[in-house]
């Protein structure tokens, strides 16, 4: 009998890096093959979108409330309070919003896509569709990764709005200030070197967390435990993924934008 | 390698019976250092039954897995309808598994669907039928067949054990192929079930005139269905012929199989 191979850890982990992005330019092959599955695609928008609403808009709120209680002590010491509505906004809608609510989704979305796709390989349903001839990749992929990169972005700017709205009921706690003149000065202080880049990094950030969960879900292995590792590792890359995406991100920013 | 016990001649059958649909010659597979398939022998002929027994393990299941194109040998020749399989492309094994239907342990049944969608789906993703009337008359006439017209609108997960078989029996048929794949098809259902469905399966062959391999371990299951039967025993081919002359086989292993047939 042949000896058992083992199969060194920096070749597994190349391995998997080859993997993905064969799995990549399936997704991208896929999107362009004809037959794009608009009903399942409006279904996974609506599922991963407007189930999430409720989550994101909960989570800005609170972060808008506490952001708020935490910036007015320094702010008020400096004789800065003012700056309240202009310090929020423009944190929340470059950095804190789009981040925070990220995470959020790839929480809530990549682990359930990974969940679901990892039961399907498990019950067989993902080889039933491969065999009878239908695109699993079609179907499943290609509808939730654009899925995610189309609902990411619009939950962060709801989610950026609801968060602001927590910060102005936040503010009238202790001072008061009218939600005509606060919104005024929220506008006043973002311009589109903080809307453009935070929006565009939020299609990358919905990409990742689409691609993340699809990928690990299809690739876990047979077994009902599979299906908690392909979440729960759907969840943890997707998260790191995020921060990588908005590290690189911020520098191509600074380098447009604020040299 | 095991000596071959009992060739038979396959079934007569009303159309080509000499055609060889599925001609599986020296096919060896191997996972790591496990080697599975030895050295596989087999010609599949028109309209005929093939069940294959085996003990758990002996790459029954990777057998047909490589009909399929799922898995890819690592040596020998596997042609279905003259093609090799491992040489196909990804249009041109997509063509070839519009004709193979193939049945899963699980029935596989897309869980997020009603039983209705899941029928529905290979009309409409491998057969491109949009046309609502065609679904219809389509779906209906499947359910029926198989006994599952009052179970259109309900979800997998309302199915008994023997009806998610029969939806995926159905789902599998609905396409209309030439050549079937069962992989154990009864496995975790009661006899009186596990007889029901072997009985469809015979009614569904007669009804599409397909071809079948039919991997089990229930017996009743082989000699309900079984034109021909054929013994796998180690990545090999020990013995084939009808259920009832390997019934009747001296090798010790073919027998253990029948120890509790009358």
């Amino acid at each position: 009998m042949a000896e058992e191979i083992t199969i060194p850890g920096w070749k597994k982990w190349l391995e998997d890096i080859g993997e993905q992005v064969t799995f990549f330019t399936r997704f991208i092959r896929n999107i362009f093959v004809g037959g794009f599955e608009w009903s399942e695609f409006v279904r996974q928008c609506y599922e991963i979108g407007y189930r999430s609403m409720m989550l994101v808009g909960v989570t800005s709120f609170i972060m808008g409330v506490v952001l708020i209680l935490q910036l007015r002590p320094t702010l008020v010491e400096f004789g800065a309070a003012s700056l309240m509505p202009k310090t929020l906004s423009v944190s929340f809608v470059r950095e804190i919003g789009p981040v925070i609510i990220a995470i959020i989704c790839a929480g809530k979305i990549a682990s359930s896509i990974g969940a679901e796709l990892g039961s399907m390989k498990v019950t067989e349903q993902l080889d039933a569709m491969d065999v009878s001839g239908a695109n699993p990749v079609q179907y499943l992929v290609v509808t939730r990764i654009l899925a995610t990169t189309v609902m990411v972005p619009i939950l962060t700017l709801i989610g950026d709005v609801i968060g602001l709205f927590g910060g102005y009921l936040a503010l009238n706690l202790t001072d008061h200030m009218s939600l005509s003149l606060y919104a005024t000065k929220v506008i006043a202080s973002l311009d589109y070197t903080d809307f453009i880049p935070a929006f565009i990094k939020t299609i990358f950030f919905g990409l990742a967390i689409g691609f993340v969960g699809c990928y690990k879900g299809f690739h876990s292995s047979k077994g009902t435990e599979s299906v908690g590792l392909a979440a729960n590792s759907a969840v943890v890359t997707a998260s790191l993924w995020i921060f990588v995406i908005d590290a690189i991100a911020v520098q191509i920013t600074s380098l447009l934008f604020y040299q | 390698m095991a000596e071959q016990e009992i060739i038979a001649e396959p079934v007569e059958k009303s159309h080509d019976k000499n055609e060889v649909v599925i001609e599986i010659k020296h096919l060896k597979k191997s996972f790591g250092s496990k080697e599975v398939l030895k050295d596989i022998n087999l010609d599949v002929h028109r309209g005929e039954n093939v069940v294959v027994l085996g003990r758990s393990g002996q790459g029954k299941s990777v057998t047909i897995q490589c009909i399929v194109g799922m898995l890819i040998p690592d040596a020998g020749t596997l042609k279905v309808f003259g093609e090799e399989v491992a040489e196909l492309g990804e249009k041109e094994l997509k063509e070839l598994r519009m004709k193979i239907g193939f049945l899963f342990q699980s029935g596989a049944l897309y869980d997020s669907m009603t039983v209705r969608e899941n029928m529905e789906f290979p009309l409409t993703r491998v057969l491109k039928i949009s046309d609502r009337a065609e679904l219809d008359s389509r779906v209906n006439e499947i359910l029926e067949a198989v006994g599952l017209s009052d179970a259109a609108d309900k979800m997998p997960s309302d199915l008994s054990g023997g009806m998610r078989k029969r939806a995926g029996l159905a789902r599998t048929l609905i396409i209309k192929p030439e050549i079937m794949l069962y992989d154990e098809p009864t496995t975790g259902l009661d006899p009186i079930t596990s007889r029901e469905i072997s009985k469809l399966i015979l009614e569904m062959q007669k009804k599409y005139k397909t071809t079948a391999i039919i991997i089990t371990h229930d017996m009743d299951c082989a000699r309900v269905v079984a034109d021909r039967v054929v013994i796998m025993n180690e990545g090999e081919y020990l013995a084939e012929g009808t259920f009832d002359e390997l019934h009747k086989s001296n090798n010790e292993i073919v027998k253990s199989y029948f120890i509790d047939i009358s």
